[in-house]
């Protein structure tokens, strides 16, 4: 919340100002936290906002876009961003470290697991699955009219990177690999497909609604390893990298570099956050599926698990 | 009609089967001769003008400095000052005002019931335009009401509030002193190209740097995208202006200044008014990318829906922008058109009825307030929700008509889209430039030509021919479509008064409902890729085709027309032979803003996986590349800049030609 001063206002307000109690917090300006365009990002938000209020300190929702909150951490406009995926916000991440404006504040808890996903139906089609080598088989069930005879995967935006186009060399799969530009379109298409129930072979990831949602799998490809990605001879094909699955990777927090010395208190309790994937999905289960208010299911959960976010008060 | 010379034919008939010959053939000239680089523009030859972007702006957002100010800080004092109206506006109408921070905030006056806020643009509305707009108004804030986007919408309209007093304000300044000195004129008409077409995404990671992140740095991406075309229609508003009134003015002894501001100006008010509803359009245009800097709203309901794919409460949020806007509009237009009226006489209680009342009425809400919290803020149990009756919709389209719409999409990609792209993108790099400089130079002589030479130089230099091509031919495609359907529309809404209104309606619709709102149901029936890309720029860059055809017919001298009948025309001849090419100029107009928004919209195609310069200025966002952002901004600005002249150029030598 922001401070307006009128002159009615503060002739209306002085004796009430006068009896305010303040907290023993170290400063009393709002820590400001960011919140996305997505459900589970602003769960973790107003978890980790309503935890800091607890311990008196005031705090600011501000909405911000993923990637072009960095500008806002780095000049401390904005001062915590609760996920930084690995999968897709390190580059951006590395580069704000490295610039010395923003602090890394360790893991969230919950690891983004991104994979390739098909729904349920497709077993009747492609007997076999969920092993990669079934769906290698059977590529030609999931093409398109654009595609034919090669099946059709829809990819994650480019800027997700993951290495597919590498992934389909790699393992001979007769693929061709499609890029969605935003995941609004990624699940546009698979609300469709699921509808018909057409074939669809597409990237999701978890934490999220959909793979709570619809029912099916993650295709089960070789488990990645580091040395999968960088050595040719490792696995499947001794002549490529990439012949394996996708890495998990952690999802982080960040913030500005000044929230340590300004709120020291506050950067212990953000450091000590922790919330693991099944409990998240849970509740972006409650907001997205059962239309349930996000503030709700939050306050639930620290209702619940009162022990659990006392601990990172300490 | 213009009869084509043999000179000219043999030129445009060459250039095109060379065109052709080269782009199948390159593979094959490329392997035979093994010039890898006619294919390809070599690594070793890119200018990396990025980096040196990259380095400048850095330099200017961290280091740069007057003295002890340094320029950031120049910056965020005007950001506080813009600001500051911002806040006391979002609390008035909806956050209330409060002293303190947080947890110790202690709140002294809540927001202004929203009767009071409906009751006052209904009466404004009233005074404006009779009873006819004001039922309009406040149809518009009741539809807000019962949707519950109460909230979201008064947020938005603080930020409007701000922004288009500034956006016109700042325009119309600038579009005198365009009109007053040439050089001003020259200066500012390249910068007004680069502003309307250079995708905000290239340079909004430095403006957050300037102007802190939130509602400024929301407010300047919105100004600067919204006011090129206030400022054009100022400068042509007041060049329009005829000499007789300027005549007339002078004789009555009013001094240049005076002249201006009271001759001119006001006589220029009808255009003005159209520079104002692009204004308000194009502001509330921005309200999807403004809240993804943190300027919330109705826009960040949209992106919230859609990321659930909640297409329903989407289309509401949409469709909530676009009330707002049109009411807006309307609004708008009806307080200019009155003009300057008689004052009634009396004290001013009795002169100002309706202010009195409302004040009356606003007093009041205060204290009823506390007793009725149904007046304070809206309650829920009023509101309406369209529900899953979108989402019904879609998923009856896709389940029942699914095989058709594959049919017509398999049909346009394999005999449009896709041999247009291999063409383009066959197309060798060097011949590419060739064309760069030929046609441009044939049509409006070697200084054009230079320029297009040296504008696609700069692009295959910097690494982003193929992107280029791609755009080229999306856009291309999508311009080509667009005239297509919008021109035969336009004409006839310039001809029906019916259709107009109707028209008119669909239109303002479509340049104001965000794309996103129906980007996801294209997707769902087209899938990603091209073809869904296709139909959101066609969708976006119809609307000037339509509005310039209609303006164009209806600005049609009526004696013209009268004349025409009387040398017996039919109907058709009267359309082919009289108006058509008396409205040829603003048709051209039309094609060169269709053109300049169909660019505009590649941010947005990106978004379904196109490969274009968008998706390289979204990737360059993505990856905090702002140097990237901009040289990729800048080749989709050239793309504009070229186009336009080469239309100016046409209209200009065909004029000549005609006088001749």
């Amino acid at each position: 919340m922001k401070k307006t001063f009128t002159p009615v206002a503060l002739a209306l307000s002085a004796a009430l100002a006068a009896g305010a109690a303040s907290a023993e917090v170290e400063s009393n300006d709002p820590i400001k936290i960011t919140t996305h365009d997505w459900s589970g990002q602003i769960i973790s938000a107003t978890l980790m906002g309503e935890v800091l209020k607890k311990a008196g300190y005031n705090v600011e929702y501000v909405q911000a876009d993923y990637l072009a909150q960095f500008a806002g951490l780095k000049t401390g406009d904005l001062d915590l961003a609760m996920e930084i995926w690995a999968t897709t916000g390190q580059e951006a991440l590395d580069e704000a470290v490295a610039s010395g404006g923003v602090v890394n504040f360790g893991e969230t808890g919950m690891k983004a697991k991104e994979e390739w996903w098909y729904p349920a139906y497709m077993e009747e089609t492609c007997p076999g699955l969920p092993d990669w080598k079934a769906l290698r088989d059977c590529a030609e069930a999931f093409s398109t009219a654009e595609t034919a005879p090669k099946g059709r995967y829809l990819g994650g935006p480019v800027t997700w990177g993951g290495f597919d186009e590498e992934r389909v060399e790699a393992l001979d799969m007769d693929f061709e690999v499609v890029h969605a530009g935003t995941d609004a379109a990624l699940f546009a298409e698979l609300q469709s497909a699921y509808e018909r129930k057409a074939p669809i072979v597409l990237w999701l990831y978890s934490p999220h609604w959909a793979p709570e949602k619809y029912e099916g799998k993650y295709v089960e490809f070789p488990p990645y390893e580091p040395a999968c990605y960088t050595d040719p001879a490792w696995g499947e094909n001794p002549d490529a990298a990439y012949d394996c699955g996708k890495p998990t990777g952690p999802i982080w927090k960040a913030g500005w570099a000044g929230l340590e010395g300004k709120w020291p208190g506050a950067a212990r309790i953000i450091r000590a956050f922790h919330v693991e994937n099944p409990e998240m999905g849970e509740m972006i289960y409650k907001v997205d599926v059962d239309g349930a208010e996000i503030p709700t299911v939050v306050a639930e959960w620290m209702g619940a698990n009162e022990s659990v976010w006392q601990g990172w008060l300490k | 009609m213009r009869r084509w010379r043999p000179a000219d034919l043999l030129f445009w008939g060459g250039l095109a089967l060379v065109t052709l010959v080269l782009s199948l053939a390159s593979k094959q000239i490329g392997a035979a001769t093994g010039w890898k680089w006619l294919t390809k523009f070599p690594k070793g030859w890119e200018l990396h003008a990025d980096r040196a972007i990259s380095t400048a702006m850095k330099w200017l957002v961290e280091d740069a400095a007057l003295g002890p100010l340094r320029f950031r800080d120049l910056t965020r004092l005007l950001s506080a000052l813009v600001e500051a109206p911002y806040f006391v506006l979002r609390d008035f109408l909806i956050d209330g005002f409060q002293i303190g921070q947080g947890q110790q905030a202690v709140p002294v006056l809540p927001h202004v019931s929203w009767l009071v806020v409906v009751l006052g643009f209904g009466l404004l509305a009233h005074r404006a335009g009779g009873f006819r707009l004001a039922a309009l108004v406040v149809a518009s804030f009741l539809y807000l009401l019962l949707f519950g986007l109460w909230e979201s919408a008064m947020v938005t309209l603080a930020s409007v509030a701000i922004a288009v007093p500034l956006g016109v304000g700042l325009g119309i300044l600038l579009g005198i002193a365009a009109f007053r000195f040439r050089w001003v004129d020259t200066g500012l008409r390249p910068l007004l190209d680069l502003m309307q077409t250079v995708p905000v995404f290239a340079y909004l990671v430095p403006i957050l740097f300037l102007f802190g992140f939130g509602a400024m740095s929301a407010l300047v991406a919105t100004i600067i995208y919204a006011m090129p075309p206030m400022v054009r229609i100022t400068t042509l508003g007041l060049r329009g202006v005829p000499e007789e009134i300027v005549e007339a003015g002078r004789m009555s002894g009013c001094t240049p200044r005076q002249n201006l501001w009271k001759v001119r100006l006001p006589a220029a008010r009808g255009l003005l008014m159209v520079g104002v509803n692009q204004v308000i359009m194009l502001t509330l245009n921005m309200v999807i990318i403004a809240s993804m800097i943190g300027a919330g709203g109705l826009g960040f309901q949209v992106l919230t829906a859609l990321r659930k794919l909640d297409v329903g409460a989407g289309v509401e949020a949409g469709f909530g922008i676009v009330i707002l806007a049109v009411a807006l509009d309307r609004l708008s237009q009806a307080i200019a058109r009155r003009g300057p009226v008689v004052q009634a006489q009396g004290g001013w209680m009795a002169r100002h009825p309706r202010s009195l009342a409302l004040l009356v009425v606003l007093l009041v809400s205060y204290p009823l307030g506390v007793l009725l919290p149904a007046l304070n803020s809206f309650p829920e149990s009023w509101q309406l929700s369209t529900g899953s009756f979108w989402q019904g919709v879609i998923s009856w389209i896709n389940l029942n008509l699914y095989d058709q719409i594959e049919a017509v999409k398999v049909f346009a990609l394999t005999w449009i889209l896709v041999p247009v792209k291999q063409l383009l993108l066959g197309i060798p790099w060097p011949w590419g430039l060739a064309l760069a400089f030929a046609i441009p130079a044939k049509i409006g002589g070697w200084r054009l030509g230079a320029m297009g030479l040296a504008m696609a130089s700069f692009i295959a230099a910097s690494g982003l021919w193929p992107e280029a091509m791609i755009t080229l031919y999306l856009c291309g495609v999508s311009v080509v479509i667009a005239m297509l359907i919008g021109v035969p529309l336009g004409v006839w809404a310039g001809q029906n008064a019916r259709a107009n209104t109707v028209l008119t309606l669909v239109i303002d619709t479509l340049q104001t409902l965000p794309t996103f709102v129906y980007l996801i149901p294209v997707v769902m029936l087209f899938r990603v890729g091209d073809f869904s890309a296709m139909i959101a720029v066609v969708l976006y860059a119809v609307v000037p085709a339509v509005r310039y055809a209609a303006h164009g017919i209806r600005s049609i001298d009526s004696q013209l027309v009268e004349a025409g009948l009387v040398s017996g025309c039919t109907p058709r001849q009267l359309l082919w032979k009289v108006k058509l090419p008396l409205a040829m100029p603003s048709i051209l107009l039309g094609l060169n803003q269709t053109i300049m928004l169909a660019l505009s919209m590649l941010v947005i195609t990106a978004l379904v996986g196109t490969r274009d310069l968008g998706q390289e200025v979204y990737i360059a966002l993505t990856k905090a590349n702002v140097g990237k952002g901009v040289v990729a901004g800048l080749a989709v600005a050239f793309l504009a800049i070229m186009s336009d002249r080469i239309i100016t150029a046409a209209v200009n030598r065909k004029r000549g030609e005609d006088h001749a």
